[in-house]
């Protein structure tokens, strides 16, 4: 048969040109197919493209990236620092859920950054970080973020990247409509997804509707400090505020939430709660309330809510039960809120930098509603009102659109801007990220993201100045993006860039527990500031011990107070004696080192506790409480030196009736 | 003349050597100021990380100022110069002493800077070969002597993992500048006599 192919060609070599031009049309159409065609994302082995993508995102070895990314980690309850455009992991801050990798929420002083009005918590969920901005723009001092499931918002220092302060919010649950910040952080903004009964109390849960509320909290952040405290809390009809975004520039001084649930259904809410056409965005004015709270307006009513602040000079934080908050009637301050319908159930709800539009992303719409912010103040003046929800007035849908993309897309989540006129919308159901122009509504580009796209993110996208350079995708399905590792896999998050007119994906990497959203930030901004060691002569800890002479055991009753000083490569002591069965012994330890990246760590045989990570300057305390009798060594677990391996030592642990004093030594 | 001395005053502001030392796990090196008066880290803690990593070879702590004699005289002498040298100069303004002087000041100074070189010499060779018997790292050399780590008076040196460079510093630099400065008022002198002699 292949002879008889050969002879035909032969035959028809007459015809050859012919042929070959054939040839080149369809090689030219399978060229350009595989070009747009381009559907699972993966990069041509060869193409010119491909090569040109692997420069974009290679940060040669010892190379700094251009940007830090702060991804949350969902359920894993922490934030996790990346680097872009490389997607290689830097850090995980432990924030809301105990790590034993470094000892948060296991060393005894920071086990009161996890203690609630519910007692101690050692895992949450957590969502949605924000960068401090000062006049709109990044300012790189703090990173908020909001733990979901016992309601909390953290507030991480960008000096030491180590978890500062977390304050408890009262009468909400599910924090979701969380933690987004004002243009010059004057608040961080808290609100409930879930409505409850306030004050939380035995009902049935088929009295929901009209009973339930919904608390939106403002809680203010010190400027110095940024200590934060609730200034007020609004009391908001029974509905789920999904999330939320502040105003800037124009509209600085308003605040946008989305709401779902307006059928405020108790129950299958897949169902019930997707039956009204169209849920709200509540408009709310709270420059106007904080101004109502400052004449004295709100309700000082009873609550119990945990603030939590850790000092860098004690190494210890302290838990502070607060008794009262401030809520706020919002019927009882007219002009300051407004519902804008919006439709099918929206999810994101975000400003354009200049602040002009309000983006409603209806996740079971194909469309996307853009509200103006100059009809909404004409409406609102010109008291043009559809009825009212619980007192609180309606605006009519067609007074206050500013456009509608027709995007062509399923299931728009979250949208975020380039600073050059463009909008970027996620689209969960249809998976992919579509490019439009503010103002025109028109689509000018769309690529797939693998797999189901949440949150989108670009550097400052959420602020007044966006760096639009990048844009990542965080995705909730990873399927086959990755080397499989049994049913459980990391999520996925796609790099594109968008520096030209049309995205191109040019990278994918893992990412650890389910980045709900993340924030980016110039390295340029942060990187200098970074703090590389704590003094130890400003280590006011009650327990350091700052100078080896003053290591020592202190025995008060069954408890055994350990001063110990680490070097490389020894502890002060290393014997010690006189430990009895049924002590409760503390280890207060202190690193001496004043070196850049040298910490020593601390375990101990048997010890039901995480080990210790000790940074240089730093006093941790770990306790044990020895139940055998026999001498039991403890060691350093960082390899800290050429000699870590003899960075060790022994405690005899004596029958709780021996009359075997406390001794200690080094080196005799 | 005058300026000249002056410069030496530069020494109480500035350092008049300076050592780095850099490794694998120093990007960032590690480096000490010696000034006049004592020794100083070039960043906060780089004495006591230097001494940190000293005491597995055994080496000495870095001395504090009050536990070396020279940075008590140093000082001392470099004022006593300075004095000199303007007094020197007004005198040789005054056309009360000869430009002779002035090249005698520069002579002085200098065999006193080779005093000094030599005695910064003496103590980097104690403080690199006089080690603790029980020092955790001991190293042999090829031939059978053990390795000593006495930083270059000038130049680079690699000691183990660290790689030293001994260099002057800006008091240093200054000192020379200030040195010249006094040659060149004694050739000025000479040339200014030698032409009213011809007259």
């Amino acid at each position: 048969m292949s002879l008889h192919f050969l002879k035909k060609i032969t035959i028809n070599i007459s015809t050859m040109k012919k042929y070959s031009f054939y040839l080149a049309a369809i090689l030219g159409s399978i060229l350009l197919l595989t070009g747009c065609g381009n559907q699972n994302g993966k990069a041509s082995s060869d193409g010119a493209l491909a090569s040109n993508n692997a420069e974009k995102v290679y940060v040669a070895p010892g190379e700094h990236d251009e940007f830090y990314a702060f991804m949350s980690g969902g359920y894993s309850g922490n934030v996790t620092v990346y680097g872009l455009p490389s997607g290689r992991m830097f850090k995980e801050i432990p924030v809301f859920s105990q790590f034993p990798t470094n000892g948060y929420g296991y060393s005894e002083e920071t086990k009161p950054m996890l203690e609630t009005s519910f007692g101690f918590i050692p895992a949450d969920d957590s969502h949605h970080p924000d960068i401090s901005q000062t006049n709109g723009e990044l300012d790189g001092r703090w990173l908020f973020i909001n733990g979901n499931n016992t309601p909390r918002i953290a507030r991480i220092d960008l000096k030491t990247f180590e978890t500062a302060e977390i304050i408890e919010v009262p009468n909400s649950a599910g924090n979701h409509s969380s933690s987004y910040i004002t243009e010059n952080s004057e608040y961080v903004v808290a609100g409930t997804r879930f409505s409850v009964p306030i004050p939380q109390r035995d009902m049935p849960i088929k009295d929901y509707k009209g009973n339930f509320k919904g608390a939106l909290s403002f809680i203010s952040v010190e400027p110095e400090t940024g200590r934060m405290d609730i200034k007020f809390q609004l009391i908001m009809p029974g509905f789920n505020y999904d999330l939320s975004h502040p105003g800037r520039g124009k509209s600085h001084g308003w605040f946008f939430f989305t709401t779902y649930n307006t059928e405020e259904a108790n129950s299958l809410l897949e169902v019930n709660a997707s039956q009204n056409d169209k849920d709200f965005i509540a408009a709310v004015n709270w420059k106007k309330i904080e101004e109502y709270v400052e004449n004295g307006g709100g309700t000082m009513v009873p609550a119990n809510y945990t603030h939590n602040v850790y000092s860098d000079e004690t190494h210890s934080a302290t838990s502070t039960m607060k008794k009262e908050v401030l809520t706020v009637d919002p019927t009882k301050v007219p002009g300051a809120i407004f519902f804008m319908p919006t439709p099918k159930s929206p999810h994101g709800v975000d400003v354009s930098p200049s602040g002009d539009y309000i983006i409603g992303n209806g996740k079971l719409s194909a469309d996307l509603t853009a509200f103006s912010f100059d009809k909404m103040i004409a409406a609102i003046e010109g008291e043009k009102f559809d009825g009212e929800a619980y007192g609180l007035p309606i605006l009519k849908f067609e007074d206050v659109l500013g456009g509608t993309v027709k995007s062509g897309g399923l299931g728009p989540l979250h949208t975020e801007f380039d600073g050059e006129g463009n909008a970027y919308t996620t689209f969960f159901i249809s998976s992919e990220v579509v490019k439009w122009k503010l103002g025109t509504w028109e689509v000018i580009d769309r690529k797939p993201t693998f797999y189901s796209v949440g949150h989108c993110m670009i550097p400052g996208g959420n602020s007044r100045k966006p760096f639009g350079k990048y844009l990542i995708s965080l995705n909730k399905i990873t399927k086959d993006r990755y080397l499989p590792t049994g049913p459980e896999l990391e999520h996925s998050a796609q790099l594109y860039d968008i520096s030209g007119d049309k995205m191109e994906l040019i990278y994918d990497f893992p990412t650890h527990g389910e980045p709900h959203y993340a924030a980016a930030i110039p390295a340029s901004i942060l990187a200098p500031k970074s703090q590389k060691i704590y003094k130890l002569a400003e280590n006011e800890h009650p327990f350091a011990t700052k100078n080896v002479s003053e290591a020592r055991i202190v025995r008060e009753g069954n408890e055994v107070h350990v001063y110990m000083a680490m070097i490389r490569s020894h502890f002060t002591p290393d014997n010690i004696e006189g430990i009895k069965v049924g002590d409760k012994v503390y280890f207060h330890i202190t690193n001496h080192e004043q070196d850049f990246d040298v910490p020593h760590g601390f375990m101990m045989i048997g010890q039901k506790n995480s080990g210790l990570l000790i940074m240089p300057g730093q006093t941790k305390t770990s306790v044990w409480e020895p139940k055998q009798e026999g001498v039991w060594p403890f060691y350093c677990t960082d390899f800290c030196s050429a000699l870590h391996q003899e960075m060790q030592g022994y405690i005899r642990v004596s029958p709780a009736n021996s009359k075997i004093d406390l001794s200690w030594s080094l080196g005799e | 003349m005058i300026i000249g001395s002056l410069c030496l005053l530069g020494l109480f502001a500035f350092p008049l050597w300076n050592i780095m030392l850099g490794a694998p796990q120093y990007p960032d090196p590690l480096g000490m100021n010696i000034h006049i008066s004592g020794i100083q880290g070039v960043s906060e803690f780089d004495l006591q990380n230097i001494d940190g990593l000293n005491h597995y070879i055994g080496m000495k702590t870095i001395p504090k100022a009050d536990e070396m004699w020279e940075f008590n005289v140093f000082p001392l002498v470099i004022i006593g110069m300075v004095f000199l040298g303007v007094f020197l100069g007004i005198l040789g303004f005054m056309k009360k002493v000869d430009y002779r002087y002035f090249l005698g000041w520069f002579i002085l100074m200098s065999i006193l800077g080779v005093l000094g070189m030599y005695d910064f010499n003496l103590w980097l060779t104690d403080y690199g070969s006089n080690l603790d018997p029980h020092a955790i790292i001991k190293v042999i050399n090829e031939d059978g002597t053990p390795m000593t780590y006495k930083p270059p008076l000038l130049g680079y040196k690699k000691l183990l993992n660290f790689d030293v460079s001994s260099m002057p510093a800006m008091g240093a630099w200054l000192m020379f500048l200030g040195m010249s400065l006094t040659v060149v008022a004694f050739m000025v002198g000479w040339k200014s006599n030698k032409s009213q002699i011809n007259q």
